[in-house]
């Protein structure tokens, strides 16, 4: 699975606004709404699924990297959706480090293998740290799409 | 200590397959190891102490994996790390966010 499955063009941040963990992740679901990926009446339903899935441990995984995610029965297909904070966030991360990265993905409970599969090319591309250093200095969304295109043409895992 | 070797070939029990959650768990219980654990997924082999590099195996459900563990505790590590991966998982029902 490639990022181009899953992520939203539209719904890409650069610059997020928030400055903790339940503001992040509300500002990526929004980001979702409003590329219309996600009805505004399930908005607030996918927020709770995400804190209660960051509840039963943080995911951020350290490095500056959190991939926020849950399933839920109001998508049909895999979306997901990559933000940038330049100042970083306090996530709770495993190594105490604070996040500027996040991928957000919101799956179909149907689909564990679909899922897998997203995690998969997530941690493969971002076990690169080329990758994520040019993705934590982006100034724009252009600038991420283009990292994640030229993820997706494999120019950072060989 | 004896530098001890020890693999040992698991299923992936959980329907859910080796997700953020149960690879996290992984990692926990590895790193309270001395011992080097490793995952080898087919050709792939990933370090049992890394969540991203868990991830990359993308191990589904009926997943073959084998565990290798080496250092002076590998037997003890190999016997927990196991058991988390056959059955342990298994309260991780469909209906869990994950």
């Amino acid at each position: 699975m490639k990022f181009a499955d899953f992520i939203s063009r539209e719904a890409v941040r650069a610059e997020l606004t928030a400055d903790d963990k339940e503001g992040v992740i509300r500002e990526m679901v929004q980001a979702l709404v409003d590329a219309g990926k996600i009805h505004p009446e399930d908005f607030e339903s996918i927020v709770q699924a995400v804190l209660k899935r960051e509840d039963l441990g943080s995911t951020g995984i350290g490095r500056g990297i959190a991939v926020p995610h849950t399933k839920h029965p109001s998508v049909e297909r895999l979306v997901g959706t990559v933000a940038i904070s330049s100042e970083g966030v306090d996530f709770d991360s495993l190594d105490g480090e604070r996040v500027n990265l996040f991928v957000l993905i919101v799956s179909p409970p149907d689909r564990p293998g679909d899922h897998l599969r997203a995690l998969e090319n997530v941690s493969r591309q971002l076990r690169d740290d080329t990758f994520c250093r040019f993705l934590k200095q982006a100034r724009n969304a252009e600038e991420i799409l283009q990292l994640l295109d030229e993820a997706d043409n494999n120019q950072f895992v060989s | 200590m004896d530098v001890q070797r020890a693999s040992r070939t698991v299923v992936v029990s959980n329907p859910q397959g080796l997700h953020a959650r149960p690879a996290h768990e992984f990692v926990k219980l590895a790193s309270q190891f001395q011992a080097k654990i490793e995952l080898v997924k087919g050709h792939e082999r990933v370090d049992g102490k890394s969540i991203l590099a868990l991830l990359t195996l993308a191990a589904g459900q009926g997943t073959e994996l084998r565990i290798e563990a080496e250092g002076g505790d590998a037997e003890t590590a190999l016997e927990a790390l196991a058991e988390l991966l056959a059955h342990n998982f298994a309260e991780d029902n469909p209906n869990n966010e994950a």
